[in-house]
């Protein structure tokens, strides 16, 4: 347990250096995200065995498990910014309700039409 | 008789340590959680919602500044980017298949995480709202913590991007199989897919209780589309 807690937090340091040395506008976990894929993408293609892979797995999936808790605490900063909200409340309801749908629709249209034309060409 | 001024010093030491508001996010998620089980995962009470919104109303009847709430509930707060991290290990669980439907993949993912940020931006352009606001929305379509590092990298409010994030799962989950149906789409695995690049995982867990093939693509679509527009959305600012 401890060895992949140590993993993922190094990765994630790895991430936050990369991040601010390069002064990228990408998140440094992301980057930590990329690395530690990258990682055990190269170690199974050489063929090796992931070391701690099983202990890795299970870090990960407890993590994500409780995923939604751990945005609570930010989420709940909300009541700072409550007038800027209610002044644009409808807006940003319709842009969420009209966005998600024609996002949805279409991603599933190209993704049902590449699908198919891939089981035919099979 | 209870003691008033003993009763209050109490109330002062606990607003004062961490321990008293770990326990109570701690405690809201949970009985959140319980009831969304009950409800049979009804979208509507998505329990990090019915969470922020336990919490709030305890911050605004007891006059607590959120700076003291989150004094506590940092060391939740910190787990955030690790959690981030070990998103790579459902991608990498996932990668035969990934490779196996790469091309579909690819072009879904790439044209439609730019339209999500292309649609998001017409329209919030178009109702005039405030530079702040558009900026929390941009990255709404993908998971919650990728998110909120986007929006405080183009000067957006995490906060704001957290609710408005959950509110695209709710949105999506609740009503993106009546988009499907409507538009006559039958591939579970499209369907999952779409859902885990637009809604991540509220959609994600949307599509796993109906069908298991449709829910490991929503997750992998949700793991993606978090990686991709975390490139895209700051390099669309550029160019606009």
């Amino acid at each position: 347990m401890l060895k992949s807690v140590f993993i993922i937090l190094l990765y994630q340091l790895i991430g936050e250096l990369f991040q601010k040395f390069f002064g990228l506008s990408i998140p440094g976990p992301v980057i930590g995200l990329v690395l530690l894929l990258l990682t055990l993408l190269l170690i199974q293609k050489r063929q090796r065995v992931v070391p701690i892979k099983e202990d890795l797995f299970n870090s990960a999936e407890i993590l994500l498990n409780y995923l939604p808790l751990l945005f609570i605490p930010v989420g709940v900063g909300v009541v700072m910014h409550l007038s800027l909200l209610e002044v644009n409340l409808a807006s940003v309801v319709l842009v969420i309700i009209l966005g998600t749908l024609s996002t949805l629709a279409l991603k599933g249209y190209i993704m049902e039409k590449i699908l198919r034309k891939k089981t035919l060409d099979d | 008789m209870i003691d008033q001024d003993k009763l209050y010093s109490i109330w002062v030491y606990l607003q004062a340590e961490p321990l008293f508001w770990l326990a109570l996010t701690i405690g809201s998620y949970l009985i959140a959680d319980m009831a969304y089980k009950k409800s049979n995962l009804f979208p509507l009470l998505n329990p990090v919602a019915m969470s922020v919104l336990i919490v709030s109303l305890i911050l605004i009847l007891f006059n607590i500044k959120y700076k003291r709430y989150f004094d506590g509930a940092k060391f939740i707060h910190f787990l955030l980017g690790p959690a981030t991290v070990a998103l790579s290990i459902p991608i990498y669980k996932n990668w035969n298949l990934i490779i196996s439907n790469s091309k579909a993949i690819l072009i879904s993912l790439i044209l439609g995480s730019t339209f999500a940020i292309l649609i998001t931006y017409t329209l919030s352009l178009y109702l005039e709202l405030p530079k702040e606001l558009i900026m929390s929305l941009l990255p709404r379509n993908v998971t919650a913590p990728i998110a909120m590092g986007i929006s405080e990298i183009i000067g957006g409010i995490p906060s704001l991007t957290a609710i408005i994030t959950i509110l695209t799962g709710v949105v999506g989950a609740s009503l993106g199989v009546f988009v499907f149906d409507v538009m006559k789409l039958k591939n579970m695995d499209a369907r999952g897919f779409s859902l885990g690049l637009t809604s991540h995982g509220i959609g994600t867990a949307r599509a796993m209780s109906r069908n298991k093939n449709a829910g490991v693509y929503a997750a992998v679509g949700m793991g993606l589309s978090g990686l991709l527009t975390s490139i895209l959305v700051p390099l669309f600012l550029k160019i606009i």
